[in-house]
């Protein structure tokens, strides 16, 4: 159960299952129609990915659990997403900044994942690059608007900005699992990748003519599920209640 | 959003030509702010189930249409005029569909 490629594959499962999960908490009430289908629309992206994800990790755990079991019925302590996905919407701008610092990472780590040592995990991030480079050219077409805006979406980026650039350090973090991955070949040194992020972040933040904080400070404990968030289990309990209160049920 | 009016994005006419049309066809409008992201927005509302390959997007207002009251002395002169469709020719069968 500790093997490293089950680990993994429950981050980048989990990854599109909170992240999925968070956005399509804007289906209905985003500020727009048209973005709210195209978000709802990112959504389930996400959750077609954690199906590939969480299918492939329920197939080598091979203990009897299924990919519904695993996105349905584990607890908060068991999820292995970064903290960046977890955080909350807060408003429009929150939501598409959060996006965009994913998205800059998620394009260069399916990319390199694409070349993996394991077959089955190259298939899937080379069927799910294509569509993840949509995300991102939405996202960062948004952050730019956005940023290089009225004064009140300026603000409001900036202000997004500060507040989850300390959740950005975690995805660069290599601990010993992913260690362990990278000598065998099947995930690629995601510290070697930060170089291409900053390069990417730094031109958009530009166009954007937002600043991006000194500090580098990292909030770490997301996907060794040490330490998440206080905001994961409220996000499970909505979630995850109908698996909850009628085990089974299915339509 | 207290003036909603004067901040409500202009509107784009959408048309979608599909797998195997020839023609781009009108699927309905939308709005953006700008014709790059209502391209975007085209790609995210019309083709998300595999509707199309490739999307046009022209600005409403850039439309001239013709005028309803005159429905009649534009339209109704061409009924009961069957002689204008090429109907009564055979097409021979080498000649396939036209």
């Amino acid at each position: 159960m500790t093997d490293a490629v089950f680990e993994y594959l429950l981050r980048l499962g989990d990854n599109s299952l909170i992240l999925g999960h968070r956005l399509s908490e804007w289906c209905g009430t985003s500020p727009i129609l048209e973005e709210d289908i195209a978000i709802s629309n990112t959504a389930l992206d996400f959750i077609g990915q954690t199906q590939l994800w969480l299918g492939l990790a329920a197939e080598r755990a091979n203990d009897g659990r299924s990919a519904d079991d695993l996105a349905m019925l584990r607890d908060a302590w068991d999820f292995r997403n970064i903290l960046l996905v977890e955080q909350p919407n807060g408003n429009f701008g929150d939501t598409m900044m959060r996006q965009y610092l994913f998205d800059a990472w998620h394009v260069l780590i399916l990319h390199g994942l694409c070349q993996s040592a394991d077959t089955e995990i190259s298939a899937i991030a080379q069927k799910v690059v294509k569509e993840v480079q949509y995300h991102i050219e939405r996202s960062r077409d948004l952050v730019i608007r956005l940023g290089d805006g009225t004064a009140e979406s300026h603000a409001k980026m900036q202000a997004a900005l500060d507040r989850l650039w300390p959740f950005v350090g975690e995805m660069f973090h290599v601990d010993t699992v992913e260690r362990d991955l990278i000598d065998r070949g099947i995930i690629p040194n995601v510290a070697d990748l930060r170089g291409s992020f900053d390069a990417h972040v730094n031109d958009t933040l530009a166009q954007a003519t937002l600043v991006k904080p000194a500090s580098d400070f990292a909030h770490l404990g997301g996907k060794s599920g040490v330490r998440h968030s206080e905001h994961l289990g409220h996000l499970l309990t909505q979630m995850q209640w109908l698996q909850r209160a009628y085990p089974g049920a299915t339509w | 959003m207290s003036d909603t009016k004067s901040q409500q994005w202009p509107l784009w006419e959408i048309f979608i030509r599909g797998q195997h049309g020839a023609s781009h066809r009108h699927v309905g409008s939308l709005h953006a702010p700008d014709a790059e992201l209502a391209i975007k927005h085209a790609r995210d509302v019309y083709t998300r189930r595999k509707e199309g390959v490739s999307i046009w997007a022209v600005p409403t207002t850039a439309i001239a249409a013709s005028n309803p009251d005159q429905k009649g002395q534009l339209y109704d002169p061409s009924d009961n005029k069957p002689y204008r469709h090429p109907t009564f020719f055979d097409i021979p069968k080498e000649i396939g569909g036209m």
